[in-house]
């Protein structure tokens, strides 16, 4: 695989929640939201996690910066395991952490005053004198493309968009270095999501940020993504380069979603592949594989064995017993060959 | 002083604060002067309609009602004040504690004040006023303490709901201290319904003194409530309506001026209603 220096290490990382159950039923069940997921995050890419809503995408985020506590696994920041430790000293790495938040409305308080925000985690850091805190806020909002007379306002005096982007000069304040951005654009209207995407990845650049950017929707994850990883039901069922992903999807459920996105282009039919059924319940999932209830090519085996992910050359991993044994296996490599090759040509 | 003067239109805060302001006067000048001895028995003058001398009538011993409610008015301030900043207090702290960290905390401090809810409140505040003595200040805490399990509730309510807000989640992961999240940041964004909570058990609180006082276990008489006022009116109420009237009437202006102040301060705490 590749050398890069990987920032975020995810081993075997389970968040299972209890369903309260009645007065003489003590354990109702379990919804397992993230369920054994494993991959690692590299310096300064973007890792885009994509999935239908329940698939578990939003607590996997929630539970990497521990703001959800994980039931097993393990989370590797920068060298450091976060799984265990105590609240001093998780802060102490979590500063490194930042979130973007999905609805912008919500995720700043409407009490505060933008300065206040941007600047509160400057404040809790207790390390700029106050004149410094002034300018490194100032310098911040016009980073973010808003202007300084701003810094004075509440935040319903703006729209969702600038919202967003104040709340990404609040995460950045902290002079992150891996963000979590959890549907930062899904609640803004098309002609804004682009504005905020680009600002994003201006801001990867200068900063050298590395991102993982969870959404539903696959053009935008298509955009802003070096790798894509492809949840269904707490699992990750694909995940590899974003060219990969998109041209030679492996995994029935990525094709699927692929097939799904509209494209204007009259003379060019695709096959749309559609899925019967609505996706099970997390807290009953199916078992062996939990797409195989779903799946138009599942044979017997799928229904018994759950599917481990599984390298091909280029990086891509899928977790599919279509691919899973031997000359499959060769299968597989064959194709993204011919892949490259037609790609070159 | 700038959104006050912002709101100026504001017809709750005007009739609020001109309510209270009467009040307020009504009770300073009740400390150095009122028209009668409020104290001062005339029984040849009992239950006398209003007039030139007594403009709120006489009471069935032929003191001057008016200068009763004048004096009243500073057991009104006095236990309203008292009681409502307890409640508000601890139920705020209590309720905010259980909401927010949740677990057995939530449980033990909930079902406390499930326990003081299911005593009926004047019961209780009888109880700890045998316990502890009679007098304005006993009364005011007992008062007090009653008024807290509601309050908590309210306040946990908003607390469990706005601590899985993105705004808190994202004030924890800057690092700020939970004591702060919970009053620096939640408190404000949960705090309209205990402005109004605060306003009703002010009204709750002059109503049950007057119970208390009733029982002789309040404000010790001779001194004036106007809760015993309005207890001790009933038997005339067909002959002296008025004896009636003035408590009465005194009681629903005093809460309404609390009610339209409190109001107008929740609208003024909103940045966004400006």
């Amino acid at each position: 695989m590749s050398e890069r220096e990987k920032i975020l290490e995810i081993k075997h990382l389970k968040t299972y929640f209890p369903i309260k159950g009645t007065l003489f039923k003590g354990k109702a069940g379990l919804v397992k939201a993230v369920d054994d997921i494993s991959f690692d995050v590299f310096k300064g890419e973007t890792l885009g996690i994509v999935g239908e809503s329940g698939s578990g995408k939003s607590t996997l985020g929630r539970t990497i910066l521990r703001l959800t506590e994980p039931t097993d696994g393990e989370i590797i920041f920068e060298g450091n395991h976060l799984e265990h430790l105590g609240n001093r000293q998780l802060q102490k790495h979590r500063q490194h952490m930042q979130m973007v938040f999905q609805d912008p409305f919500a995720s700043l308080n409407p009490r505060m005053r933008v300065g206040q925000l941007v600047g509160e985690p400057i404040a809790v850091q207790k390390i700029l004198s106050k004149a410094e805190r002034t300018r490194k806020i100032e310098s911040l909002i016009e980073k973010v493309g808003l202007p300084k007379e701003a810094l004075a306002k509440f935040p319903h005096e703006f729209s969702g968009g600038q919202r967003q982007r104040i709340g990404i000069a609040r995460a950045l304040s902290m002079n992150p270095k891996f963000i979590i951005a959890d549907e930062p654009v899904s609640a803004l209207d098309v002609s804004v999501q682009s504005q905020v995407l680009n600002l994003m990845l201006d801001l990867q650049e200068e900063f050298n940020l590395t991102y993982l950017f969870i959404s539903h929707d696959l053009s935008v994850v298509k955009h802003i993504s070096d790798r894509v990883g492809v949840m269904y039901l707490g699992r990750i069922v694909e995940i590899g380069p974003k060219h990969d992903i998109y041209n030679n999807p492996l995994h029935p459920y990525t094709q699927a979603l692929l097939s799904a996105i509209p494209i204007v282009n009259f003379e060019k039919k695709r096959e749309k592949i559609q899925l019967s059924g609505e996706p099970p319940s997390p807290s009953d999932p199916p078992t062996g594989c939990a797409f195989h209830t779903r799946c138009p090519k599942a044979f017997d085996r799928c229904k018994v064995e759950r599917p481990e992910l599984i390298h091909n050359e280029s990086g891509q991993q899928v977790a599919c017993h279509l691919y899973s044994q031997e000359d499959n296996k060769k299968i597989l490599n064959a194709e993204s060959k011919i892949l490259q090759l037609t790609k070159q040509s | 002083m700038k959104t006050l003067m912002g709101n100026a239109k504001n017809i709750n805060l005007i009739i609020g604060l001109l309510i209270l302001i009467s009040f307020l006067l009504l009770m300073i000048v009740s400390f150095f002067y009122t028209p009668h001895d409020v104290t001062a028995m005339n029984v040849a003058n009992k239950l006398k309609g209003p007039n030139s001398e007594n403009w709120f009538g006489t009471d069935e011993f032929g003191r001057d009602i008016f200068s009763r409610i004048m004096k009243g008015t500073q057991t009104a301030f006095f236990v309203g004040t008292l009681t409502v900043t307890i409640g508000v207090v601890f139920g705020t702290l209590i309720g905010g504690i259980a909401g927010y960290v949740g677990g057995w905390i939530d449980e033990v401090f909930m079902r406390i004040m499930d326990a003081l809810m299911a005593f009926p409140g004047i019961i209780l505040a009888l109880m700890l006023v045998a316990v502890f003595g009679s007098g304005i200040v006993n009364t005011s805490i007992a008062l007090g303490l009653i008024a807290i399990p509601s309050i908590a509730r309210i306040a946990r309510s908003g607390f469990v709901q706005h601590k899985e807000y993105e705004y808190v989640l994202s004030a924890k992961l800057i690092g700020v201290k939970p004591f702060k999240i919970m009053f620096r940041h939640i408190l404000p964004n949960v705090s309209s319904p205990l402005i109004v909570a605060a306003s009703v058990s002010f009204g709750v609180a002059m109503l049950a003194e007057a119970a208390l006082s009733y029982l002789g276990l309040g404000v010790k008489p001779p001194d004036p409530s106007w809760g015993r006022m309005l207890k001790d009116s009933q038997a005339f109420l067909k002959s002296a309506p008025w004896y009636t009237y003035a408590p009465g009437i005194a009681i629903t202006f005093m809460v309404l001026g609390f009610y339209m102040l409190s109001n107008a301060i929740r609208d003024i705490l909103d940045p966004r209603s400006n």
